[in-house]
């Protein structure tokens, strides 16, 4: 097992130790640090099981060589483009763009498309916009789309010809 | 619910046109999600430290304007190191609103919120390592400071 696959179940099992404790002596914290997992959990384990189904069926059906030509080192800008509508799809939070991400990038998307994608997920998620705009205002959110894109996609494209040419390379997962 | 009408029809389709695709993409399916599974429930241990250490009040409590650039830094570190849906973290920025915070500290907390993810770098890091995942997240820190600023401008609360 790897260092930080140990550290990890060190500190989950040292949690749930903590959470018995707590309920053992009736310490209130512990229930509400509990209560909070529960329901976090909840959200979360709705979403995974039918995310990741579509990430497989990605990785069977979507030919390498449909991504490379939308997404890889020859799309140019219009790649980027693609991205950010694909990112606007995302459902749950930006927990679930990195295992996408990870699919994209085995199937021959470039580095700064990642990025790219990472931060479009963040910004403008379509779900989560229409909420941002019903609370604050479409002023709000237009400004926000405009300074924030066109920074993501231009540090992006830094970010990421930087770590190509030094060989980076995401790993499985683990 | 429609990501899992999505997914069964997509399923549906595939199974129309390869058993043996689908019974392989179910197995990809079963061991990506394996393999991240760790660092999924290690995010869930901190966001539900975090949630009970920073709770809603306080945030609301804190944002509460005297100077608005403290309150924009005070902000964009309470919302990168918290961790809310977007149903959540909506209705409290229009509650922040009607209390009279500024858009400009309403930003730094939400676009923090969506584009850093201390409590999410158990995953991150999982594929991109850690020297890579504090970069981008620095990154984005400084992106989500910009457009407040730029929001602070846009509707008159400095310069």
């Amino acid at each position: 097992m790897k260092r930080s696959t140990i550290i990890t179940v060190f500190i989950i099992a040292g949690y749930f130790v903590f959470l018995g404790v707590a309920w053992l002596m009736g310490y209130n914290p512990g229930q509400q640090i509990w209560h909070n997992f529960t329901s976090f959990a909840v959200e979360m384990f709705k979403i995974l099981p039918g995310a990741f189904i579509l990430i497989g069926l990605f990785e069977v059906w979507v030919k390498r060589e449909t991504v490379e030509k939308h997404l890889g080192e020859k799309s140019g800008f219009k790649g980027y483009l693609w991205v950010i509508l694909l990112s606007g799809t995302l459902v749950g939070g930006l927990y679930l763009a990195f295992p996408v991400a990870y699919s994209l990038y085995s199937k021959g998307a470039k580095l700064s498309v990642i990025f790219t994608y990472l931060g479009a997920a963040a910004i403008c998620r379509v779900p989560m916009t229409v909420f941002e705009a019903s609370f604050l205002g479409i002023k709000f959110t237009v400004i926000r789309w405009l300074v924030s894109l066109p920074l993501v996609i231009i540090t992006s494209m830094l970010l990421g010809n930087y770590l190509a040419r030094r060989g980076y390379k995401l790993s499985a997962g683990e | 619910m429609y990501l899992y009408i999505v997914a069964g029809l997509v399923l549906l389709v595939s199974l129309c046109f390869s058993r043996e695709k689908t019974v392989r993409s179910l197995k990809i399916a079963a061991r990506r999600f394996i393999k991240i599974l760790p660092a999924f429930i290690l995010m869930l241990v901190l966001v539900s430290v975090a949630l009970y250490l920073v709770p809603d009040e306080v945030i609301s409590h804190y944002l509460g304007g005297r100077n608005i650039f403290i309150d924009v830094i005070l902000a964009s570190s309470l919302g990168s190191i918290t961790f809310m849906p977007g149903f959540i973290a909506f209705p409290l920025a229009g509650i922040l609103l009607q209390k009279g915070v500024t858009y400009m500290v309403i930003a730094a907390f939400t676009t923090t919120l969506m584009m850093v993810g201390v409590l999410t770098v158990p995953i991150e890091k999982a594929y991109f390592g850690l020297k890579v995942t504090v970069i981008r997240n620095v990154i984005g820190f400084l992106i989500a400071l910009t457009a407040a600023v730029i929001i602070g401008i846009a509707f008159g609360e400095i310069l």
